[in-house]
C-alpha cells in the first residue's frame, strides 16, 4: 500500500481559490463586505443625505418652484403649529403603539421562548408570520370592517349586552368618536395589529438567550417571580425590547397608509410627506418633516444607550 | 440536634423516567454531605429537589423539620451555587452577591456592606466594580459563593461546583470550601461525580445510581466497606470477586477488593501480567489471576513487572470486603 500523499492535490481554479481565501482572510472579508458597503453608502445613506439636503431648501411662494439656495425657511415652516400638532399625533400615536406591542408580546414571546418546544413552537412562528403573508391594504380593509358603526365589534357588543360600554368609551374626548372606525382608538388598534409582529420576534430571539440558570438563581436569592422579572427578566431582554420597539415605534411614524383608511382623518406625519411631496408639490418641507422621524429615533437611540439598554448584548 | 434536610420515601419522576426514585435520607445539621454518584444518577436532582426547582412526585422533603411541599424557591432559606455559577451577566460582582439582599429590601448601604465582606471571605475584596465576564473561573466560583453565603443560608447546596476548574485550582478551592464550612457551621450539601472529591471533603457521603441510593455513611464506611458490587465499583474503582475466589464468605456472594491491598508476593496466587499504566505516584497493573481479572496498584518506588510477565500475588484476608446484593 502506498502512503498518502503529504499535500493531497487539489487542482483547478476552485482549488486555487479556496487556498487564497485560507491565505487571505482579511481581504476575503473585505471583498465580502464590498457590495453591502456600496449598497449602504451609496443607494441608502447616499439618498437620506440628499434628503436632508433638500430639507434645507424652500419653495417660492408664487412660481412653486424650488429655490436650491441654504435656507432655514423650510424649518420654520415646519415649526407651525399646525405641522407640530402633525408630529406630536403621530409621536404619540407611535408612542402608545409601541408600549402596548411591548405589553401584549411579552407574554406571548416568553411563551414562545420557555415553553413552546417541537410542533408548538413552528405553531407559534406560523401564527406570529401569517399575518405578514397576506396584503397589508386587505388586513387594513378588513379592520375597517370590524371596526365599522355597522360592523362586527359593534354586532359583538350589542350582543353581549355591553353597548353602553363601547358607547362610553367612544364618548371620551379625542380619542373617541362616532364609531371606532373614524376614532384615534381604531387607528391605534390597527396600528397595534399591524406591528405587533415586529415586537414579538426581536423579544423572544432575546428571551430565549436569556439562560435559565440565570431565573432559577434570582429565585434561589429569595427573588419573588414578579422581582425576578424586574431586575433580571426585563434588563436581560431590554436589547429585544429596544429592537422591537424601533420597528414599532418608527414603522408607526412614517405609516401613511392605516391612518388615512382608519381614524379621524386628521394628518400623522406619513400623510404630511405624502400630500406635501405629491399634490403641493413642496419637496423642501416634505424632506423636512422626513426628517423629525429621523432625529426622533436618533434621540430615543442616544437615550436607550445612555441608560444602559445594550450593556447586557 | 435536629435533621438539616431529610427525604422521607421521595421520588421525581418524568413519565417514565425515575430521576430519583424513593430516596431516604438524612442529612444532619452542619455536616458536610456529599451526594457521589455518575451523571443520571439523580444528585443534582435530589439537591435541585431541596432548593424547590424540582417538586417530588411522591414523598415529603423536609428542611429543618418543616414539611417544604409545594413551598416554592425563593421562598426556602437555601441557597445554591450553580454548576456554571449562573452569575447575573447585567450586574458588577457588589451588585450580584447583594442581589439576595436587595430582593428582601436591605438599605443599600447596609447590603453594599454585607456584599464587601463576603467578597472579602472569599479573597475578591477588589473585584466589585468588576462584571462577571471579566472574571477568570475560579473567580466566577468564588463570587457565587459569595452570593449565596451573604444570605446566611442554613442549608448551602452546591452542584458540582469544581467540575469546570482545573487540578491544581480544584485542589485549592477543595480546601477552601472544607474550611469555610468549618469556620461558618452551614450545612453544606455537595454534587460530585468525582469519588475523590467526595471523600476528601465529605464527612459523610451518599452514594446514588439509577435514582436510588446506594449506601450513606462516612468517607471510610464507603471505601472499605461497599455495600453493593455498584459502590465499589464507583467508589475507588474496587477489584469486585466472587466471595469464594477471594478466600473468605460463601459461594455466591460478591466481594470487594482494592487494587492497593495486592501485593506482588512470592509464593502468592500465579497472575500474568496483561497491561500496565504509570500514573505517577503508583503503577497501575492489569492481572489475569487464574481466569479473574484484577487491578492491581504497585506503589511507586517499587520494581513493576513487564506485561506478560508471570508474577505471584497475594492479600490480605481482611482486606476483603463481602457485600451484599444490589438492590
Amino acid at each position: 500500500m502506498t502512503p498518502l500523499a503529504i499535500f493531497p492535490g487539489r487542482g483547478g481554479v476552485l482549488g486555487r481559490a479556496s487556498d487564497w481565501i485560507w491565505r487571505n482572510p482579511g481581504r476575503f472579508v473585505l471583498l465580502m463586505a464590498l457590495p453591502i458597503s456600496l449598497w449602504l453608502g451609496i443607494v441608502y445613506v447616499g439618498s437620506l443625505l440628499a434628503l436632508l439636503v433638500q430639507s434645507f431648501f424652500s419653495i417660492d411662494e408664487f412660481s412653486g418652484m424650488i429655490v436650491r439656495e441654504f435656507t432655514f425657511k423650510t424649518y420654520g415652516e415646519l415649526l407651525r403649529p399646525v405641522n407640530l400638532d402633525i408630529i406630536a399625533r403621530t409621536v404619540l400615536m407611535a408612542a402608545a403603539v409601541t408600549v402596548a406591542a411591548a405589553v401584549l408580546a411579552f407574554p406571548i414571546a416568553f411563551y414562545a421562548a420557555r415553553y413552546a418546544r417541537g410542533r408548538w413552537k413552528a405553531l407559534f412562528y406560523i401564527g406570529v408570520m401569517l399575518p405578514l403573508w397576506s396584503s397589508y391594504l386587505v388586513k387594513i380593509y378588513a379592520w375597517k370592517l370590524i371596526l365599522a358603526k355597522e360592523g362586527i365589534l359593534t354586532w359583538l357588543f350589542a350582543k353581549l349586552h355591553l353597548t353602553w360600554a363601547l358607547d362610553a368609551v367612544l364618548a371620551t374626548p379625542v380619542i373617541g368618536g362616532n364609531s371606532l372606525s373614524v376614532s384615534y382608538i381604531g387607528t391605534f388598534l390597527v396600528f397595534l395589529y399591524v406591528w405587533l409582529p415586529f415586537m414579538i420576534i426581536p423579544l423572544q430571539a432575546a428571551l430565549e438567550r436569556v439562560p435559565k440558570d440565570l431565573l432559577e438563581a434570582a429565585a434561589d436569592l429569595g427573588a419573588a417571580p414578579r422581582q425576578t422579572f424586574r431586575m433580571v427578566l426585563l434588563p436581560l431582554a431590554l436589547p429585544g425590547v429596544i429592537a422591537g420597539s424601533i420597528f414599532t415605534f418608527s414603522l408607526t411614524l412614517g405609516d401613511y397608509i392605516i391612518p388615512q383608511i382608519i381614524g379621524s382623518s386628521r394628518l400623522f406625519i406619513g400623510q404630511a410627506v405624502y400630500a406635501h411631496q405629491g399634490t403641493a408639490g413642496n419637496i423642501p418641507l416634505a424632506a423636512a418633516f422626513t426628517v423629525v422621524p429621523i432625529l426622533i429615533m436618533g434621540v430615543y437611540l442616544w437615550v436607550a444607550k445612555r441608560k444602559g439598554a445594550f450593556d447586557a448584548l | 440536634m435536629t435533621a438539616a434536610v431529610t427525604f422521607a420515601g421521595v421520588s421525581r419522576h418524568y413519565g417514565p423516567v425515575r430521576a430519583v426514585d424513593c430516596v431516604d435520607l438524612t442529612i444532619e445539621e452542619g455536616e458536610f454531605f456529599a451526594m457521589l454518584g455518575p451523571s443520571g444518577s439523580g444528585k443534582t436532582t435530589s439537591l435541585r429537589l431541596i432548593a424547590g426547582f424540582e417538586q417530588p412526585t411522591a414523598g415529603h422533603i423536609r428542611i429543618f423539620g418543616e414539611n417544604v411541599d409545594r413551598v416554592p424557591p425563593y421562598r426556602r432559606n437555601v441557597n445554591t451555587v450553580f454548576q456554571n455559577y449562573a452569575l447575573f451577566p447585567h450586574l458588577n460582582v457588589a451588585d450580584n452577591v447583594a442581589f439576595g439582599l436587595r430582593v428582601k429590601g436591605v438599605s443599600r448601604k447596609d447590603r453594599a456592606v454585607a456584599a464587601q465582606r463576603a467578597l472579602d471571605m472569599v479573597e475578591l475584596g477588589d473585584f466589585g466594580a468588576r462584571r462577571a465576564g471579566q472574571l477568570s473561573g475560579g473567580q466566577r466560583q468564588r463570587v457565587a459563593l459569595a452570593r449565596a453565603l451573604v444570605n446566611e443560608p442554613r442549608v448551602l447546596l452546591l452542584d458540582e461546583p469544581l467540575g469546570a476548574l482545573d487540578l491544581k485550582l480544584r485542589e485549592q478551592m477543595q480546601d477552601e470550601l472544607r474550611g469555610l464550612q468549618r469556620m461558618l457551621g452551614i450545612t453544606f450539601v455537595f454534587v460530585t461525580h468525582d469519588q475523590e472529591e467526595a471523600l476528601s471533603m465529605a464527612d459523610r457521603v451518599a452514594v446514588f445510581a439509577e435514582g436510588r441510593v446506594r449506601q450513606v455513611g462516612t468517607p471510610q464506611e464507603i471505601y472499605n466497606r461497599p455495600a453493593t458490587r455498584f459502590v465499589a465499583d464507583f467508589v475507588g474503582s474496587s477489584n469486585v470477586i466472587s466471595a469464594d475466589f477471594a478466600g473468605v464468605g460463601p459461594a455466591g456472594a460478591w466481594a470487594s477488593l482494592r487494587p492497593e491491598n495486592i501485593t506482588l508476593a512470592e509464593g502468592g496466587r500465579p497472575a500474568v501480567v496483561t497491561s500496565r499504566a504509570f500514573l505517577g505516584r503508583a503503577t497501575r497493573l492489569g492481572l489475569d489471576c487464574g481466569g479473574h481479572a484484577l487491578t492491581a496498584l504497585i506503589p511507586a518506588g517499587q520494581a513493576a513487572p513487564e506485561p506478560g510477565a508471570q508474577i505471584a500475588v497475594s492479600w490480605a484476608p481482611e482486606a476483603v470486603h463481602v457485600m451484599g446484593p444490589d438492590a
